[in-house]
């Protein structure tokens, strides 16, 4: 199967270490994988911002850079979302991407569905539910529906040996990243992150994780000014511990 | 900042208050969740009831005939109004006509987005709200912070000493809220006994039966109909549905979903003037909805019920309260009606939101309200300069791979490994 990586801007800048876990791992699971060298940005926090049409040039460029693969696959749930729900109405032709474009943890959940991996992580973790992940990909129930509980993040990490998972109270309430909102409503943004953190602090996990590195980014900057303990991980890493 | 930011700010700077206020709201929301998971069939009652309302407001002019026509037929009086100041005019008329000097009133979203209280009360009219919430901030002089708790966001001893105040109750410091409920009604009771008019809102209008459906959990509308000799009734276009089979699928949700009851404590259907009273009239009001209808992007905002569990569920709200908002209405549904209504005066709320979709996923007729702020947002003019300024300059550097190479190789980039030296 031909993979395509795409790293989104801020994992490629902030967390490549991410990128390299997802590397390791697509090729652990028998993927033909490549990483297209030109990415840049996918176009998401303008857009949100309400700059969308100046994100027209970025989508042609990423359905460019990706033709030509069976699946493209990203360690972010929110890029994954809006390459998905948003290039088609920004492109005036067929966008193939937003089909072959799947955030990491469905793919493996989804597609590839193995039912073993390698390597322990003896650790208690956290699951971060990003709320694209759950209300626009589907990688949980969300907690607002009556629909029978899932979590894929939650099955992934079970093939793990030694893991406790768990999940904190509220498990997917906004942790109030939410791009430039978290500049323009700086305020609500912090006290949304730090009610996040102590939640899940109060489960006593070791790591909060999650599928997107963005949430985790804000939580662990609440995080260390407000001087808590807790560490982070994207799933990938996790998944790849030991690769 | 924007408007929404520098109230929040503000709000936030009680910790105690601001988390009492988080707490509260989750609560409703998680009695809401119990509610819907007690119905297997919830998700599918969503699919119904946004078809049903999608069904009616394209064939509103259809609905709205026959309800009138209905309504007339039963015996009540009719009227329509294009805009607030119509409005206001015509419930003025039908009180002066009447000789009415004091008029009682149970709780109305409407009336507030018309401003009709400060209308009739220039006009020498005593207006008495009869919803306890309602009538708490009335006395108070304040706005509603919420659309269903419109005094969730004041103390027992806030409202006990009002009540001192107000000469409603006479045991100075006893601010129990069993106690200041009970001095509230005897207070309110002497109101209803001595208004010329009652006024009620409506939760539906059915175009079948030209019936008007209050929902209240306090019997006031009940109270405001059945002792004063006139009933008015005000209600927007996009409150009609068709029969009462329609009614039963929103009956089953409006309140599990606003106040995680199984449902409201009173539901009265209103057809004509109780024998004895003088008239009923209904005011069906318009005041930009039929030109809403026509927005591709914004009129399902239309289909609201008011239940107001976007509200409750929305993070920034409950970190915000309320009166952070220009807008009347507060919270996603808020944002989204007050950008209808006056762009340059509420797009300072549109910052107010994650896009973090919990409101769309529990919208009870599935209004796509977090979709509808970023589509708000991409209007010309709806974001601050600066903002706009930084979404500009992060375009050029992710729009030329150069300049993106340069602006993040200090980093240690993902882009820049050698990856098969690391197999």
């Amino acid at each position: 199967m031909k993979v395509g990586l795409f790293v989104p801007c801020y994992v490629d800048a902030l967390f490549p270490q991410v990128g390299v876990a997802s590397y390791k791992l697509l090729r652990h699971l028998g993927m033909d994988v490549t990483y297209p060298k030109g990415q840049t940005c996918c176009g998401q926090p303008m857009a949100n911002g309400g700059f969308e049409k100046d994100t027209v040039g970025l989508a042609e460029k990423m359905e460019d850079l990706f033709a030509g693969y069976d699946y493209v696959v990203a360690p972010s749930v929110s890029c994954t979302a809006f390459v998905r729900l948003h290039y088609p109405e920004l492109l005036d032709h067929e966008c193939r991407l937003a089909s072959s474009c799947m955030d990491i943890v469905e793919f493996i959940h989804d597609i590839v569905r193995p039912e073993a991996l390698p390597g322990s992580f003896p650790h208690k973790v956290s699951i971060h539910n990003s709320c694209h992940g759950v209300r626009e990909l589907g990688l949980s129930s969300p907690s607002e529906q009556n629909v029978a509980p899932f979590n894929k993040i939650r099955d992934l990490l079970s093939l793990k040996q030694g893991i406790e998972v768990v999940e904190p109270e509220r498990k997917d309430e906004c942790c109030g990243f939410g791009g430039l909102f978290c500049v323009e409503e700086s305020a609500v943004s912090a006290r949304m992150g730090l009610d996040k953190v102590r939640r899940h602090i109060a489960t006593g996990a070791e790591y909060i994780t999650g599928a997107d590195c963005s949430c985790l980014m804000h939580q662990s900057r609440i995080a260390r000014k407000n001087r808590l303990k807790i560490e982070f991980k994207h799933v990938a890493e996790i998944l790849a511990a030991g690769l | 900042m924007t408007q929404h930011s520098k109230k929040a700010r503000a709000f936030l700077k009680d910790a105690r208050y601001s988390e009492w206020h988080d707490a509260t709201f989750w609560a409703v929301r998680s009695k809401r969740d119990a509610m819907a998971r007690g119905l297997p069939e919830w998700e599918r009652l969503r699919e119904k009831a946004s078809a049903i309302k999608r069904h009616t407001l394209s064939h509103l002019d259809e609905y709205l005939e026959k309800f009138a026509a209905q309504a007339e037929k039963n015996g009540a009086v009719v009227h329509w109004a294009a805009d607030a100041d119509e409005f206001n005019a015509i419930v003025y008329d039908i009180l002066k006509a009447a000789d009415v000097k004091k008029i009682v009133k149970s709780k109305s979203m409407l009336t507030e987005e018309c401003r009709m209280n400060p209308y009739l009360e220039a006009k020498g009219i005593e207006v008495v709200e009869t919803d306890l919430g309602e009538r708490i901030i009335q006395l108070m002089g304040q706005r509603p912070s919420h659309i269903v708790m419109p005094a969730v966001h004041l103390s027992p001893d806030q409202v006990g000493e009002l009540f001192e105040r107000e000469g409603i109750s006479d045991e100075i410091g006893n601010h129990d809220p069993t106690y200041l409920t009970y001095r509230a009604r005897l207070s309110l009771r002497n109101e209803f006994l001595t208004a010329g008019a009652g006024m009620t809102g409506a939760n539906f209008g059915i175009a079948a039966t030209g019936d008007i459906v209050v929902c209240t959990n306090e019997g006031n509308a009940d109270m405001s109909t059945s002792c004063p000799r006139l009933h008015i009734a005000a209600l927007g276009l996009e409150k009609v549905i068709p029969d009462y089979d329609c009614l039963a699928v929103f009956q089953r949700m409006l309140c599990r979903a606003g106040t995680g009851q199984p449902t409201t404590s009173y539901t009265s259907h209103f057809r004509k003037a109780r024998p004895g009273a003088e008239a009923m009239h209904i005011i069906l009001v318009d005041n930009g909805r039929s030109e809403w209808i026509g927005n591709p992007d914004h009129w399902e905002s239309l289909k609201c019920i008011r239940c107001g569990s976007c509200m409750n569920t929305c993070p920034v709200y409950r970190r915000s309260g309320g009166f952070s908002y220009s807008y009347f209405i507060p919270g996603p549904l808020g944002v989204n009606l007050g950008m209808l209504r006056d762009f340059e005066a509420h797009k300072g709320n549109l910052s107010a939101c994650t896009l973090c979709m919990s409101c769309q996923s529990v919208c009870p007729v599935k209004i796509d309200l977090g979709e509808q702020i970023y589509k708000w947002r991409q209007t010309p003019g709806a974001v601050p300069s600066a903002k706009k300024a930084l979404c500009k300059g992060m375009s050029m550097v992710y729009n030329h791979p150069l300049m993106y190479k340069a602006a993040t190789g200090a980093f240690k980039p993902f882009h820049s490994m050698d990856l098969e030296k690391d197999e």
